[in-house]
């Protein structure tokens, strides 16, 4: 029983019993608000098995952005669960029950925890991913090598699925428009608050840009840098009210910033195109080539992602703190 | 060195004492008024004093700025936190504890 | 089979529990809850598999020998953006149903349907 072992297991516990409890609750704020705190404990176990840049992420969107759309919708539709159906309850057991004992089964074929002759550690990825990269790429944060370099391509896709998840809110709920509305939260009597977030307004926005930045060499990167941005946008929306911070941040600005980002990706990636390379090949950015070009090319795909990722998030959120509840 | 150790090591287990007993009061104490008192310990003099601890170890001067701004932040927020909570409590009518009151 | 599957066997216990509440439960709002929680398990999962004992966080340093994988932190630091853009689609749904049914209860809304095709017909 090492240190690691005991506070593996207890964080491991604490989520389980979160979400049986979560599983329990009927009233939905609670159990939004545990939601929130499964993320915070899923955020400690991601900095123990070393994943720094996850933890980051999930930190920012488990606890900021998620909680902060959940208690929205909370607050626009009904905020208490119907008792569920004895009859349900039986299928779903037997069909969990099931699924549990075929995954317990086969995860005896699984390596051990922690081995570093597993078949993901012996295979030929992890050495390039791993000391290559440092003569390839030359940045020291390898998950940022293989993020925005070796698996760019990915990304993008992923990035395309943001894009697209952001449009069909923004479908569903309407389109951002100025205009009087109710105030979803009158925080503006609470002067403590407004004078703290004013105060830290600003370092949360230079903290997203570090963030940004700094992914080369330390955990961070564009998509965490987005969602921060989008904490930020998000507490001023909160604190202040929807009006003001959309005159800071008009609807017609933020919607051209959402596909501006992702036009900045694809448009790299023809740039490379025409320079002789293939699709997202940095090398061709620079005569030199080498790790140069590849910071350059790193750089412009993290600020893209960045961009893309701030705008989706802020207009989602805009997007339903617009909404009139309908009671 | 060895009295920065033996000092350091004094403020950890005071916050970590700080900790758990913020914890106690939140499950023992009988009202949100008082709970939130207890969570408020927590936050500002258990954290801080662990990361006073923390800083007497750092052996490089980044991780000590990098300490001392998680500090100043905790320092703002915190209590922060805790007059909100309070004062949303108040606004919404939520009872305060007499004695005799069933803890609630 | 060694003593370390305790990490896999909880993490399925979490899975199972989120695939309960979106089987068993009625309600949309709770569902996306459960949806989450399986989610997180995922997550949790794949990252698991990366890490290495005694290793440390794949940032290359000259005083670090172990490193864990970069790989499957690449893939789930993606997913967990996209997880929360996808959730966000999820409940804009939930609120244009319930604007127009009133509810977010799947046995209401059935009910209101099986009214209005009995009233149509």
């Amino acid at each position: 029983m090492t240190t690691f072992t005991v506070i593996n297991f207890t964080l491991l516990t604490i989520l389980t019993v979160t979400a049986l409890v979560i599983a329990r609750l009927r009233a939905l704020y609670e159990a939004a608000m545990l939601t929130a705190l499964s993320s915070l404990v899923t955020a400690s176990l991601f900095v123990l098995m070393d994943a720094v840049d996850v933890a980051f992420t999930e930190a920012a969107v488990g606890v900021g952005i998620s909680t902060v759309l959940l208690l929205g919708v909370l607050a626009l539709t009904r905020s208490r669960e119907a008792v569920t159906p004895r009859h349900r309850h039986l299928p779903a057991i037997a069909v969990t029950a099931l699924t549990g004992g075929l995954l317990v089964y086969a995860a005896q074929d699984l390596p051990a925890f922690g081995s570093a002759d597993s078949p993901v550690q012996r295979h030929p990825v992890t050495e390039v991913y791993l000391h290559q990269s440092q003569k390839e790429i030359g940045v020291p944060n390898t998950v940022t090598a293989v993020l925005a370099s070796y698996r760019a391509l990915d990304t993008l896709g992923e990035l395309v699925v943001v894009f697209a998840a952001g449009t069909a809110v923004l479908l569903l709920l309407g389109p951002l428009t100025h205009g009087k509305r109710r105030q979803n939260l009158d925080l503006m009597e609470y002067k403590v608050l407004r004078v703290v977030s004013s105060l830290l307004m600003p370092f949360v926005l230079v903290f997203a840009l570090y963030v940004l930045f700094h992914g080369d060499f330390g955990p961070g990167g564009g998509f965490q840098a987005g969602v921060i941005f989008a904490t930020g946008f998000v507490l001023h929306g909160l604190v202040f009210g929807l009006d003001k911070s959309q005159r800071v941040l008009p609807p017609a600005a933020l919607g051209s910033l959402v596909p501006l980002g992702l036009g900045l990706f694809v448009g790299l990636g023809v740039v490379t195109m025409l320079l002789g390379g293939s699709f997202l090949d940095y090398g061709t950015l620079l005569p030199t080539g080498g790790p140069a070009a590849q910071h350059l090319g790193i750089l412009t795909v993290e600020v893209a992602i960045g961009i893309t990722v701030a705008a989706v998030m802020t207009s989602i959120f805009f997007a339903f703190a617009g909404r009139r509840p309908t009671r | 060195m060895i009295l920065l150790e033996i000092l350091s090591a004094v403020l950890l287990a005071a916050g970590t004492l700080f900790i758990v007993s913020g914890a106690v009061g939140l499950l023992r104490f009988p009202d949100f008024y008082t709970r939130i008192h207890a969570t408020g310990i927590t936050d500002s003099a258990g954290a801080g004093l662990i990361l006073l601890g923390l800083l007497l170890r750092t052996t490089t001067w980044e991780a000590g700025v990098r300490l001392l701004i998680i500090l100043l932040f905790l320092v703002v927020t915190g209590p922060t936190a805790t007059h909100l909570l309070a004062h949303a409590a108040r606004r919404d009518g939520v009872p305060v504890w007499r004695k005799g009151h069933p803890r609630r | 089979m060694s003593g370390t599957h305790y990490v896999y066997w909880l993490l399925f216990a979490l899975m199972m529990i989120g695939l309960y509440v979106v089987i068993s439960h009625g309600n949309l709002l709770k569902k996306m809850i459960g949806l989450t929680l399986f989610q997180v398990s995922v997550f949790l999962f794949f990252i698991s598999l990366g890490k290495v004992e005694d290793g440390s966080a794949p940032i290359i340093s000259p005083e670090v020998e172990t490193y864990s994988h970069p790989l499957p932190q690449v893939l789930i630091l993606t997913a967990i953006v996209v997880g929360v853009a996808t959730l966000a689609v999820g409940l804009a749904l939930a609120v244009r149903i319930f604007e127009a049914y009133g509810t977010v209860e799947e046995q209401d809304m059935q009910e209101r349907d099986e009214d209005r095709h009995g009233a149509a017909s």
